[in-house]
């Protein structure tokens, strides 16, 4: 199996003033193409950042962190943008989709800033879509959709991408526990098509689902372990409710 | 990403923010439609003023001698000036009086000229009825008189004057006809003068000299020679550096120009500034604008917008705030100035203007809308992502 994640040493320090916060603290692990893993902690714990610098938004103090082979702690924040576009699918706890264009556009906007034709655009966002299950509701604005379209509108334009990596932040952290579990089914079918994902949550429930389980605590990694396949929760699960949505 | 993409993605955050676009606008529409109608306005006054200096005469000289220099002119200079100054074609003497004129039981204050036939043409006057004074009523001595419209539509009315006698302090004479009006410039009143025979004017002022000398200078460009000539001949006849004040139509009408075009540069001026005033408007919106999007920006970034997308995106944005204003500022701009040109009855729109107007509102947009869109540029990915 191809690394896809593999982080070194990496530490992120925060400086405000005379006070300088260590966020994340000589953290190494490796993630392998088509893995499902949790990264935990409760607050305070450096999960958010150790995301950041996972997503490329923000970089390491010091260590290396490598993507798909490529070592990108040190890069220019416009290669880190291009990174970004091509590279990783983010899906937001709050969605973060703009409520001025309906879905298919929102899906379509990393598309935009990879200089897709539009007709190319229209095709590949309507497939993804289609694909988390959408396809009639694509000309609808954010605030006509419930939370869990929204966030499925989120995963679609994380996905439009076909990026490397699908970086999720809380992303049943919005819903009620009926949508939550059909968002975590999406991310179950798309771990079964290969898809390498990391969620970030503090919801020992949501975690379940992944294969791994890496906790953090005051910036350091507490454990690295398999969920034991017998606490995996899978899509059998979910049963009928799925149907009502 | 392609500029119609850009283009279309600004479109559609102006319309969503509608009410605020068209009140940001609004510091632009009023500023390209104040210049362009001010600038229309300058020059509006520019052409009248030209065309009243134009109806005085063509190729106006005038000699005015100054008494403070000893120097006095008599009716003959005149004669002598047209030998020794080859830069003229012809001259008439000026003898002035203020006289009170009268007809029947009517009196009139006017102004009285005593000159010769070479007048008429001179100062490019036209007859409305009769004949200008002629050379047999020079050496016939004869007392008739040409009216001024003004003087003949007070004394007469609507009533002829022709071969009517008036009184001109005291004097009768006989009216032989009538000017056209021209319309009076600068205080001086053109239509309110009785022109007559040099010598009928020497008997009623009471004296044999001069107020002045006009003179017509063979063509426009030989003009300043002429006066130059006219000044020297003038100086060494009398032994003076300054015997008289000798100026052409053209020194005229080029200060008067100078004075127009300043006061349609300071109107103009004026204009700009409030163009300058609606830039820092839409800056100000920009900015407010910049930081209410902030997670708009953030996620743009996270999803892989450069900085330089990002700069585009708001700088089109201001952009097309202006320069939609600018569109919008000229068609209520050209609209005030068929107004102005109708009340005035001079001007025109000035299409330099609205060229001006409309590239300076889309350099205030761009000027203006830099500094916000650098700041949305600059923004940090992860602050902006989680800024509420």
């Amino acid at each position: 199996m191809t690394e896809v994640v593999r982080v070194d040493e990496l530490s992120r320090i925060f400086r405000t003033g005379a006070v300088e916060v260590q966020a994340v603290r000589s953290v190494s692990f490796s993630i392998e193409e088509g893995a499902m893993v949790a990264i935990m902690g409760p607050s305070g714990s450096g999960k958010t950042t150790m995301m950041n610098m996972l997503g490329c938004l923000d970089r390491p103090t010091s260590g290396r962190y490598f993507l798909g082979g490529e070592d990108v702690a040190k890069k220019t924040d416009d290669a880190l943008a291009r990174i970004r576009n091509r590279r990783i699918g983010f899906v937001f706890q709050s969605y973060n989709l703009l409520t001025a264009l309906n879905a298919l556009e929102n899906v379509e906007l990393p598309l935009v800033y990879r200089g897709m034709a539009s007709g190319e655009r229209h095709r590949v966002a309507a497939q993804t879509l289609a694909e988390v299950g959408l396809s009639e509701l694509m000309s609808f604005r954010p605030y006509e959709l419930s939370g869990g379209q929204q966030q499925r509108v989120g995963i679609a334009r994380a996905l439009a991408g076909t990026p490397d990596l699908l970086l999720a932040d809380e992303p049943t952290g919005n819903l009620d526990s009926v949508s939550g579990e059909e968002i975590l089914n999406l991310f179950l079918d798309l771990h079964q098509r290969g898809r390498t994902l990391i969620i970030v949550t503090h919801d020992e429930q949501v975690a379940l689902h992944c294969q791994r389980i890496i906790r953090l605590k005051d910036g350091r990694v507490l454990s690295d372990q398999p969920v034991d396949p017998a606490r995996r929760r899978i899509k059998a699960d979910l049963g009928t409710r799925a149907l009502t949505s | 990403m392609s500029l119609t993409e850009s283009l279309k993605m600004a479109w559609r955050a102006l319309v969503g923010n509608r009410l605020r676009a068209i009140l940001t606008m609004l510091g632009i529409i009023i500023g390209v439609a104040a210049v362009i109608a001010l600038i229309t306005a300058g020059q509006a006054a520019t052409s009248s003023v030209t065309s009243s200096v134009q109806a005085l005469g063509s190729n106006l000289i005038s000699v005015s001698p100054i008494r403070s220099s000893g120097v006095v002119l008599y009716p003959q200079d005149s004669a002598w000036l047209l030998q020794v100054v080859p830069q003229i074609k012809a001259d008439a003497p000026l003898v002035e009086a203020s006289v009170t004129s009268s007809y029947e039981t009517v009196s009139w204050s006017t102004t009285l000229i005593g000159t010769t036939p070479a007048a008429l043409g001179i100062e490019g006057r036209k007859l409305a009825q009769g004949r200008f004074i002629s050379a047999q009523d020079l050496s016939g001595n004869r007392d008739v008189a040409v009216l001024g419209q003004t003087v003949a539509q007070s004394l007469f009315g609507a009533r002829d004057p022709m071969r009517q006698t008036i009184s001109v302090n005291g004097t009768p004479f006989t009216v032989i006809g009538v000017l056209q009006a021209t319309g009076g410039a600068f205080g001086a009143n053109a239509d309110n003068v009785i022109i007559v025979p040099v010598p009928a004017a020497e008997w009623v002022a009471g004296t044999t000299q001069l107020t002045g000398i006009e003179a017509q200078a063979r063509s426009a460009a030989i003009a300043p020679l002429a006066v130059a000539q006219i000044t020297a001949v003038l100086n060494h006849r009398f032994a003076t550096t300054n015997a008289a004040s000798v100026v052409s139509q053209d020194q005229i009408l080029s200060t008067l120009s100078t004075i127009t075009a300043t006061l349609t540069l300071m109107l103009g001026g004026i204009a700009g500034i409030s163009l300058l005033v609606g830039g820092i408007g839409i800056m100000n919106i920009m900015l407010v604008t910049v930081s209410e999007r902030t997670r708009e920006i953030g996620l743009r970034k996270a999803l892989g917008a450069s900085r330089q997308a990002i700069l585009s995106q708001f700088l089109i944005e201001s952009s097309l705030l202006s320069v939609a204003g600018g569109a919008i500022g000229v068609v209520v701009g050209v609209g005030l100035s068929g107004l102005l040109t109708h009340l005035l009855g001079a001007g025109g729109v000035s299409i330099s203007a609205v060229a001006l107007a409309l590239g300076f509102s889309l350099l205030v947009g761009i000027g203006f809308g830099i500094w916000p869109a650098a700041n949305a540029s600059h923004l940090d990915p992860v602050q902006a992502l989680y800024h509420d």
